[in-house]
């Protein structure tokens, strides 16, 4: 859909590269704050790394725990970045272009953390180059690595590609300059001049890496579900597992973009370009994944029960009735039924209500990885008792900072590259809208804002 | 399924009895296994018998054993010598229960022991799931971990259906200074970070002695035995024809529906009903 106008929306490019400007005492104190969590995260692991995973909690009947939970939880909230841009530029939603960025750039930075989390959770993480030196391709720990990979080779790609026209305004901006700024954006910007031949590569580029990356995704999580699913320990041996962790990641995943969307529309002050609609539409898909979600659920639950298998039937007896049974309710109660209600009420379907709701379903899925890593691991399998994972103060503060990179990552990001995708929102006001597809059009209003001159500071 | 019968059997050399019981048994046992395996009648019988067909099906024929084990449940009085003869051998730490003895109880309510060692699955599932290989297989049918190539992922914990696998979870308890490094025969002292489990004492079978559990069995309840000799020998110095007394006495292999095709061999006590 390449098109001769182009439109310089000055007031759109002053917002996108807000955070660049000189920062306040609140990002300073923000960024301290999560930049120490990260810190005793890490000395955290120094001292797992001397002393064994057994500092963390981990023993024999709690083998796998919160790293494998976090794993899971943080790779998925990757997904949601990802296919939430994908599969918006796929459909040609207009309002998408002021979220993509975030939306990506979120993908790409819990997707690192993510990926932390399997080297954190080995025992020997100094032998993990035999991964690809003496790698069995039997082993869904292989598959696991190999789709990971393929992932954030595919993220990193989707990021940087629409990244490619705003990095040339930086560039444009930093011409007159000496430093390291215009070296870095010259260099990254590969020669963008906006030639009608480099959009349409650029398009045609960003729609095949939009495609490919939605089958990508669907095969890390259903891998990550494998590493499960293939062993016959009951409560993981489903079939259905592949398929349920696709949807919970999607689920999760565009709360998290919730969230990440939110607290930066707040912090900088974006409420112009992101709007309540925004919240609104991701509000309908995470509604839609969430009632998918408890409809795996129950269907997981009832096939597993129904036939009350001598072996399954105690890990549902625990999980319905038992020693877990207080945090599944909660998860069902507390990430599903309550969102589900903020957002179908429309009192509570507010930014607020939104937000709040997006909270409770990244805690509550986060909870929901527990409950599947941890009763099918303390689960006696011949006599004896029940075991109990408890993470100590070095599995806590591991996951912590695992949690606080990813905002600390993402406003570094953003220090440094646009934080709406400038580009795609000039292309929206430059296209005519063919059709009146929405009560709410996302552009004129753009077109029509008073065009400000004002240079970052 | 027969290729037992032309498998040849070389002695092993013989060091000097330890122990008591072990010099009797171990005799014996290596006599049975010579007289029998000569006359090729073991393989066959092993076969006939269906009992052996994961051992036959998995050999590799250079192997001068298929080893086996056998527990004797009529027999276990849950004294668990078994378990610290074990751990004192390979340097364990408490919670490394390479064989432990579960106390179980029947549909009568009645309790009784059941020792639970690696079963050396034939189709073993951690095997399959390890990303770099470290767990495999040796010729004589033993599944063994390289500690220096495991990088402690714990996939092998998650599959194995028989609770088999220990993690050292911190430092491993001190070892004598020994001559050669760990090694998957002999991963003394354990490595932390990795996973253990029971090596069916091949330190101690190559050189024609008994595993540590089945010496310090004072009730003869643990036999280690050979599928290729067909005889089996357990601490008391009894050796008996392997397949004859695994058909006589009804044995299982425990979880065998899995898939897993086990090389140890329960015998069910009186009667009792092992809910297996």
């Amino acid at each position: 859909m390449v098109h001769d106008r182009t439109v310089v929306l000055e007031d759109v490019r002053e917002a996108a590269l807000r955070p660049m400007g000189r920062s306040g005492w609140r990002f300073w104190a923000l960024a301290g704050v999560l930049a120490l969590v990260v810190v005793v995260g890490a000395g955290a692991y120094v001292y797992q790394l001397i002393g064994g995973l057994g500092t963390a909690g981990y023993y024999d009947r709690g083998f796998w725990g919160i790293y494998e939970a976090n794993l899971v939880a943080f790779i998925g909230v990757s997904y949601g970045g990802a296919l939430v841009s994908a599969i918006l530029r796929l459909t040609q939603a207009r309002w998408r272009a002021p979220i993509t960025r975030l939306a990506e750039a979120m993908a790409v930075f819990s997707l690192l953390v993510g990926a932390a989390f399997a080297v954190i959770h080995l025992g020997r993480p100094d032998r993990m180059w035999e991964l690809v030196t003496r790698p069995q391709a039997s082993s869904p720990i292989v598959w696991d690595f190999v789709a990971v990979m393929t992932y954030l080779v595919a993220t990193l790609v989707f990021l940087s590609l629409p990244l490619i026209p705003d990095v040339a305004v930086l560039r444009d901006r930093f011409s007159g300059t000496a430093g390291w700024r215009r070296r870095l954006y010259g260099a990254l910007s590969l020669n963008w001049r906006g030639k009608p031949g480099q959009r349409r590569l650029l398009e045609q580029s960003v729609t095949a890496v939009a495609i490919l990356i939605i089958p990508i995704a669907v095969l890390v999580h259903s891998v990550l579900s494998w590493a499960f699913a293939v062993n016959s320990r009951p409560g993981w041996d489903s079939t259905i597992f592949a398929p349920y962790f696709v949807v919970a990641a999607l689920f999760s995943g565009v709360a998290m973009v919730i969230l990440v969307v939110a607290g930066f529309r707040k912090a900088y002050h974006l409420e112009r370009y992101i709007e309540p609609k925004h919240f609104r539409y991701l509000a309908f898909l995470m509604l839609t994944l969430d009632l998918l979600y408890l409809y795996f659920t129950f269907t997981e639950l009832l096939t597993e029960g129904y036939t009350l298998n001598e072996q399954v039937t105690p890990i549902l007896t625990q999980l319905l009735a038992g020693q877990y049974a207080p945090f599944f309710w909660l998860f069902v109660v507390g990430a599903g039924i309550v969102p589900l209600l903020l957002v179908a009420l429309p009192r509570t379907r507010t930014v607020p209500g939104i937000v709040t709701a997006s909270a409770l379903v990244v805690a509550g899925m986060w909870l929901k990885r527990l409950l599947i890593v941890v009763p099918a691991v303390a689960a006696p399998l011949i006599s004896g008792d029940w075991g109990s994972f408890r993470p100590t103060w070095v599995a806590l503060s591991i996951t912590l900072a695992g949690a606080a990179a990813i905002p600390l990552l993402l406003m570094i990001f953003f220090k440094f590259f646009p934080i709406l995708s400038i580009y795609e929102m000039e292309e929206m006001a430059a296209e005519p809208v063919l059709e009146p597809t929405m009560s709410e059009p996302a552009v004129p209003e753009l077109v029509t804002a008073g065009v400000v001159e004002r240079g970052i500071r | 399924m027969a290729d037992g019968v032309n498998r040849s059997v070389t002695e092993r050399p013989i060091v000097g009895p330890t122990r008591g019981r072990s010099v009797l048994s171990r005799r014996r046992f290596l006599g049975v296994v010579g007289a029998t395996a000569g006359t090729a009648v073991a393989g066959v019988a092993l076969a006939e018998s269906g009992l052996a067909s994961a051992g036959a099906t998995a050999a590799t024929p250079a192997a001068a054993h298929q080893w086996a084990f056998m527990v004797d449940l009529r027999r276990c009085d849950g004294c668990q010598k078994c378990t610290q003869a074990c751990q004192q051998e390979h340097y364990l730490a408490k919670e490394q229960t390479w064989i432990k003895v579960y106390t179980m109880t029947n549909t009568d309510g009645e309790q009784y022991f059941m020792p639970r060692l690696c079963m050396h699955c034939q189709n073993p599932p951690c095997l399959r799931v390890c990303p770099v290989g470290a767990t495999f297989k040796n010729p004589e049918g033993v599944v063994l971990v390289d500690q220096t190539k495991c990088i402690g992922c714990r996939a092998c914990m998650a599959a194995c259906p028989y609770e088999a696998r220990y993690f050292n979870w911190g430092p491993p308890p001190a070892a004598p200074t020994l001559a050669s490094q760990p090694m998957p025969e002999f991963p003394v002292p354990q490595l932390q970070g990795t996973v253990g489990k029971c090596i069916l004492c091949v330190h101690n079978t190559d050189v024609g002695k008994l595993p540590a559990c089945v010496d310090a069995c004072s009730m003869g309840a643990l036999y280690i035995a050979d599928l290729d000799a067909d005889a089996a020998v357990n601490g008391l110095g009894e050796t008996v024809k392997f397949s004859e007394f695994l058909q006589a006495n009804d044995a299982i292999r425990y979880k065998e529906e899995l898939g897993t095709q086990p090389r140890v061999y329960y015998i069910l006590g009186h009667g009792q009903d092992l809910s297996f």
